[in-house]
C-alpha cells in the first residue's frame, strides 16, 4: 500500500538559509508519526510544505496521493491541521467555532451538529459550548482546537507542538484525544518537545539543522543509540546542531 | 455557497460582539456628520480689522460704520499710527489694517480721489486674501454710493458703469452645507470601509486565524466575497444614517436626483473601495502596519478629492493624482445628484469608471491574497 504521506529530497530554502534540506521519510496510513526536533531546526516549515501553506523549492512531497507542489488543494479537503500559534475566533463561542470550521469545509448543519454532540458527550461540559473562546483555559482551548481540525473527519492531521504550555493533566488527555483518532483510521503527525510523548508515537524522526538525523520507533532507537530513554536520544542528536535558535 | 454562508455568519456574529464597532457604525455618521460641515465653511466672518483714523472726519466715520454693518469684521483697537498697527499685526491680533489718510475727506472734495491702504496679515492666506477681497467690495460699493451723491442723476447714468449681478445656481443662498455634506458623507464611507476592511484581514493575520482558513479547501474569491458582504451592508448603513438622519434631519437636504442611482452608485463605490482596502490588507503584517498604510493612502484620498479645493485649480500633476482616486468620483457624483439631480446620462462617464476601479482593484486584492507562499 502506498504510504500516506511521501517525501524525497524535500528541500526549503528562505533565501541562503537552508530550513529543510533534502528530507526524505514516509508515513504509513494510521501511524502515530512523531516528528521532533529542537526549535528551529525546520519541524514547522516541514509541515507547513506538507499542508501547502508553503511552497517547497526542490524536492518531491506527497500526501494522500496527492503532489504537495501542484495539488494543494485537493491535499487541503484530506488535512487537518493544528498550528502552533492557537487559531481559534476568541471572539466566537466553542460551538461558532466549530460550526464555522465545519462550514468552511462545506459541512451539512447536521453533519456539524453530529459532531458537536460527538464532544459534547466525551466532555460532558455542556456550560463550555456557549462560552467565548477566549475565556476559556489553554488546556481547554488546545483540546477545542483538536476538536475544531477534526471536523470534517481529515485522513491525516497535523498537529505542531499541540500541548506546548498545557499541564500534565491536560497533556494526558490530549493525548487520549489523539489516540482516539488514531483508532479511527486518522493518520496522526505530531511535533512536540517532550519526550515522553515521543514514547507514544509508533514512529519518531528527530530533525537537527534541517535534515532528519534519525528515525525508528522509540524502542529501536534507544537501542540503537545505547540508552533507556528517549531523552537521552534527542540530547545525543541535538547537540551537534549548529544553528542556533532562530527560526 | 455553504462556505460562503459560514463565512459570512461568522462575519456577522464577531460584529455583533464587538461594541465599539457597533458604535462607530452609528455614531460615527451621526456626530461626524453634524460637526464637520459647519466647520468645513470657507465664509469667514470675525476677520479683525484695525482702522487707523488719521482723518477724524464724518466722512471717515461713515466708512467705518460701513464696513462693520458688513458684519464679517471685528473691530480692534490698533492705536493712532500705522507703526502701531503693523506691531499689532506682528502679535496676531491682526488680520486686516485700513489705514484712512489725514485730509480723507478734504481731498475727496477737492480732486475727487484719494487712495487708502490695506494691508493684510497674510501668515493665514485664506484669511489675508478674502478679507481683503471683502474689504475692497465694501469700499468700491462706497465709492458707487458716493458717486451718487456727488453726480448729478443724469451724468450718472450716462457714465456707463458696468454693474453686475450673480445668480447662485443650485445652491441659491451660497449656504455651505448643501455643499459639503454629500461630500463629507461620500468621505466618512470612505474611511470606514477602508478602514475596516483593511483591519479586519489583518486581525486574522495577526492572530493566527488566516492560517487555520487558509490549510482549508476554501476558495480565494470566497473568502474574499466573505469579507466583502458584510462591509458593503455596513456601507449602506453608515451611509443611508448620513443620507437620512443627517443630511436630511438636520440640514433639510433632499437629494433632487434619484435615491436609486445613489444607492447603486453607492453599491459599486463600495465595492471599489473595499476591494482596495483588502488590497493593502495584504502587505500588512499587523494592525498597526495596516493603520499606518491605510492612512497615509487616506491623506492623499481625502485632500485631493476635490472635497475642499477645486480640482480644476490644481496643478497638472495633481489633477492626475485626483483622476485616480475614487474618492474624486464619488463626490463629484454625489454633488451631482443630490444638489443638481443628475441623471444616469449624466454621470454614465463616472459610473463607468468606478466599475473599472472595482474591477481593478478587487482582482489585484484576490491576486495578492496567498493562501500558499512562496
Amino acid at each position: 500500500m502506498e504510504p500516506i504521506i511521501f517525501t524525497k529530497n524535500l528541500t526549503k530554502k528562505f533565501g541562503d538559509f537552508i530550513a529543510v534540506n533534502n528530507i526524505s521519510f514516509s508515513v504509513e496510513k494510521g501511524e502515530i508519526f512523531g516528528f521532533l526536533g529542537a526549535n528551529g531546526a525546520g519541524k514547522t516549515t516541514a509541515m507547513k510544505m506538507l499542508c501547502g501553506l508553503l511552497v517547497p523549492t526542490s524536492g518531491l512531497g506527497k500526501v494522500a496521493g496527492y503532489d504537495i507542489s501542484t495539488q494543494s488543494d485537493s491535499i487541503k479537503r484530506r488535512i487537518g491541521y493544528m498550528s502552533q500559534k492557537f487559531s481559534l475566533y476568541e471572539d466566537l463561542t466553542v460551538r461558532e467555532n466549530m460550526q464555522f470550521f465545519g462550514g468552511i469545509y462545506g459541512l451539512r448543519n447536521k453533519e456539524i451538529q453530529k459532531k458537536i454532540e460527538y464532544y459534547h458527550d466525551l466532555w460532558s461540559n455542556n456550560e463550555m459550548f456557549d462560552g467565548l473562546v477566549g475565556s476559556l483555559p489553554l488546556g481547554w482551548k488546545q483540546k477545542v482546537a483538536f476538536a475544531t481540525a477534526m471536523m470534517h473527519d481529515p485522513d491525516i492531521v497535523f498537529l505542531d507542538e499541540p500541548t506546548g504550555g498545557v499541564d500534565p493533566i491536560v497533556r494526558r488527555q490530549f493525548w487520549e484525544l489523539i489516540y482516539k483518532a488514531s483508532d479511527q483510521g486518522t493518520t496522526i503527525f505530531v511535533t512536540t518537545h517532550y519526550m515522553d510523548e515521543a514514547e507514544y508515537c509508533n514512529r519518531v524522526s528527530i530533525m537537527v539543522d534541517g535534515e532528519i538525523a534519525a528515525m525508528d520507533s522509540p524502542k529501536n532507537l534507544k537501542i540503537a543509540y545505547h540508552t533507556d530513554t528517549m531523552d537521552d536520544v534527542f540530547y545525543q542528536l541535538a547537540r551537534k546542531a549548529q544553528r542556533s535558535e532562530t527560526v | 455557497m455553504r462556505v460562503l454562508l459560514a463565512l459570512l455568519k461568522k462575519e456577522f456574529r464577531q460584529i455583533r460582539r464587538n461594541r465599539v464597532l457597533a458604535m462607530m457604525i452609528v455614531m460615527l455618521p451621526v456626530i461626524q456628520l453634524t460637526i464637520l460641515p459647519l466647520a468645513a465653511d470657507y465664509e469667514l466672518k470675525h476677520i479683525k480689522l484695525g482702522i487707523i483714523d488719521d482723518d477724524h472726519s464724518t466722512l471717515s466715520q461713515e466708512l467705518t460704520n460701513k464696513i462693520m454693518s458688513s458684519g464679517y469684521f471685528n473691530l480692534v483697537d490698533v492705536g493712532q499710527s500705522y507703526t502701531q498697527g503693523l506691531e499689532q499685526i506682528e502679535r496676531d491680533k491682526v488680520d486686516l489694517l485700513l489705514e484712512i489718510p489725514s485730509q480723507f475727506s478734504q481731498n475727496l472734495h477737492k480732486k475727487g480721489t484719494e487712495s487708502l491702504s490695506i494691508s493684510a496679515n497674510a501668515i493665514n492666506g485664506v484669511k489675508a486674501n478674502v478679507g481683503s477681497v471683502y474689504l475692497t467690495q465694501i469700499l468700491q460699493s462706497y465709492n458707487v454710493e458716493m458717486l451718487h451723491k456727488l453726480i448729478p442723476e443724469t451724468m450718472y447714468a450716462n457714465s456707463g458703469a458696468i454693474l453686475t449681478s450673480s445668480r447662485y445656481l443650485f445652491n441659491d443662498n451660497l449656504k455651505y452645507p448643501p455643499f459639503m455634506v454629500p461630500g463629507i458623507l461620500a468621505l466618512l464611507v470612505t474611511m470606514i470601509g477602508g478602514y475596516m476592511s483593511s483591519l479586519n484581514v489583518v486581525k486574522e493575520k495577526e492572530m493566527g486565524t488566516i492560517e487555520q482558513i487558509n490549510v482549508s479547501p476554501i476558495k480565494k474569491y470566497q473568502f474574499i466575497l466573505g469579507k466583502l458582504i458584510p462591509f458593503l451592508i455596513i456601507g449602506f448603513v453608515v451611509f443611508s444614517i448620513g443620507l437620512f438622519i443627517v443630511a436630511r434631519g438636520v440640514y433639510g437636504i433632499v437629494p433632487r436626483g434619484s435615491y436609486l442611482l445613489i444607492y447603486s452608485y453607492l453599491f459599486i463605490y463600495l465595492i471599489a473601495i473595499l476591494g482596495f482596502g483588502l488590497l493593502l490588507s495584504s502587505f500588512a503584517e499587523t494592525q498597526q502596519q495596516s493603520m499606518s498604510i491605510t492612512f497615509f493612502f487616506m491623506m492623499i484620498f481625502i485632500l485631493m478629492s476635490g472635497l475642499f479645493t477645486p480640482i480644476q485649480s490644481m496643478p497638472e500633476w495633481a489633477q492626475w493624482i485626483a483622476a485616480f482616486n475614487p474618492v474624486t468620483y464619488f463626490i463629484k457624483v454625489m454633488r451631482m445628484v443630490v444638489l443638481k439631480g443628475s441623471t444616469f446620462m449624466d454621470i454614465r462617464r463616472y459610473y463607468l469608471i468606478m466599475v473599472a476601479f472595482g474591477i481593478v482593484l478587487n482582482t489585484l486584492a484576490i491576486w495578492r491574497y496567498k493562501k500558499t507562499i512562496d
